[in-house]
């Protein structure tokens, strides 16, 4: 590819904002001078203790480069997505993205289950981030990374950052240890919404034994990944079902890499057994796919393709064309590219809105 | 269509790959096995550099639990999305119909013929024992 003239073409195209970007650590040292001694010792001596069986390695092997895109390696050997300036030239530089949204998924203490140990990997990853990316590059953003099974905790440094606006969103697991409608997640939500701070929820990790898809573990890969999908759509069902937004009205969510396509249908579904069932829950006052239209936004990558094109249209149209936010993904391996990722035309209003202000209004983003 | 010398004939080992620009433009060499081809390297699905990609064979199967690796080194990987090229004619594995990568033709032509023209040399010395890969673009 000719990156000279991408980036001649780039400052003519709209700029973009991309709600989906994964730094990573140069090497597992990086993240030492933001613990304390007490916590560098620990990770030293006995390691990480994920909520899955196999700590350090993914439990879903993957086809290429570990999931990445190839030509995302640095060449001296580190990690995809560890080096700025590659980031910069091979992606934020010729794809004019304006604002990258970081979602750091490695290391946060999402998925540790010392929680003494989450919540300092919490702390230190926050710092890390703005430490190696937000200081030095401007143009990123970063994500309050909490675990969520530490609810207090997890409150506590979104009340800790929320004053500062380089940090314009909370990244929580959506794999937790129960459905997060549920009330021990609370006082995360309740900080969320007082520090304007949208929930950004990136399917990744497995939720302590409980199996990824609801017909148990997957075996292959390609069968793990659609569990991106039907994950958060039990996540949409829990925040609705459990009266989170009767109690936090103001409270946004984003879901990332979820998809957007099944939102439709699954709030006809949702609607129809709300007016036959509601007694259940009188504490939803309106038809869940109120609840939806209101609390809910997606980002759009993987964009999906139907065989007509044109029905994607219709879809987004149901959906809402100010509830998308366009998303690359970078540095990973299904990586969509803004220039091809829609297989339709879009309008110079959808494109501005999809692409930019979408989340510029959202995030809050000058 | 112009003919450009891009590499000596040699350099390029059965299996290897080598990235070359033609009028501005990113062309990928191949050695499939003694012989040479060549392909745009820019990815017909979203743009990849596809040339560096890796190459390898395909994994077929008859049926649940047995498979088979055939036409090893035939096939590059697009480093982004894993989409598979035949290289040898730069048709798509999954998609052949409608996505094909642009295919030039290499000749190998020996350097006493290349210096008698015409060709497009650019700033590459062509001296006439050895052979030179051509490319017609």
């Amino acid at each position: 590819m000719n990156v000279p003239v991408r980036e001649a073409k780039a400052a003519k195209r709209l700029a973009i904002v991309d709600c989906d970007i994964h730094p990573a650590f140069r090497k597992p040292a990086d993240l030492y001078p933001f613990l304390s001694e007490r916590w560098r010792e620990h990770l030293t001596t006995f390691g990480e203790h994920w909520r899955q069986g196999l700590s350090g390695q993914l439990a879903y092997p993957r086809m290429q480069a570990s999931g990445m895109r190839i030509d995302a390696l640095p060449e001296d050997g580190t990690p995809a997505g560890s080096d700025l300036e590659l980031m910069r030239r091979q992606h934020l530089d010729p794809n004019g993205v304006e604002c990258g949204m970081l979602v750091s998924l490695s290391r946060g203490g999402m998925e540790e289950r010392n929680l003494d140990f989450a919540c300092a990997l919490s702390r230190a990853v926050n710092d890390w981030q703005l430490e190696a990316w937000i200081m030095k590059e401007p143009r990123l953003r970063a994500g309050i990374v909490v675990p969520q099974e530490e609810a207090a905790f997890a409150a506590s440094e979104i009340e800790r950052r929320a004053g500062d606006p380089r940090f314009v969103q909370v990244i929580m697991s959506p794999r937790a240890s129960d459905p997060i409608g549920h009330r021990r997640y609370w006082p995360i939500y309740q900080a969320a919404e007082r520090a304007n701070r949208p929930i950004g929820l990136h399917s990744a990790g497995y939720s302590g034994g409980h199996p990824s898809t609801g017909a148990g573990w997957p075996t292959y890969y390609i069968e793990e990944h659609y569990s991106f999908m039907t994950s958060l759509q039990d996540v949409m069902t829990t925040l609705v079902f459990e009266g989170v937004f009767e109690r936090f009205p103001k409270l946004k969510v984003v879901l990332i890499e979820g998809g957007f396509t099944w939102v439709p249908s699954h709030c006809w579904r949702m609607d129809k057994h709300w007016e036959r069932m509601r007694k259940e829950v009188p504490h939803l006052k309106r038809p869940p796919s109120e609840y939806v239209r209101e609390h809910f936004w997606y980002t759009t990558q993987p964009v999906e393709e139907p065989e007509k094109p044109e029905h994607l249209a219709d879809l987004i149209g149901w959906i809402g064309w100010d509830r998308l936010l366009f998303s690359t993904d970078y540095p990973h391996w299904d990586f969509d590219d803004p220039r091809f990722a829609f297989k339709i035309a879009l309008d110079e209003q959808q494109k501005a809105k999809v692409f930019r202000d979408n989340a510029k209004s959202l995030y809050g983003l000058k | 269509m112009s003919r450009h010398v891009v590499a000596k004939a040699d350099e390029l080992e059965p299996g290897a790959s080598k990235l070359v620009t033609v009028n501005g433009r990113e062309i990928g060499l191949f050695n499939v096995k003694g012989e040479y081809y060549a392909l745009a390297n820019r990815c017909p699905h979203q743009g990849g550099p596809m040339c560096k990609g890796k190459v390898g064979g395909l994994v077929l199967s008859d049926g649940p639990g047995e498979y088979r690796v055939v036409r090893p080194g035939e096939f590059v990987k697009c480093p982004w999305h894993g989409w598979e090229f035949d290289i040898r004619t730069g048709q798509s594995w999954c998609d052949p119909k409608s996505t094909k990568v642009r295919a030039f033709e290499v000749t190998v032509t020996p350097g006493e013929e290349l210096v008698k023209g015409p060709y497009v040399a650019e700033t590459f010395p062509v001296s006439v024992e050895e052979n030179y890969l051509v490319v017609e673009i």
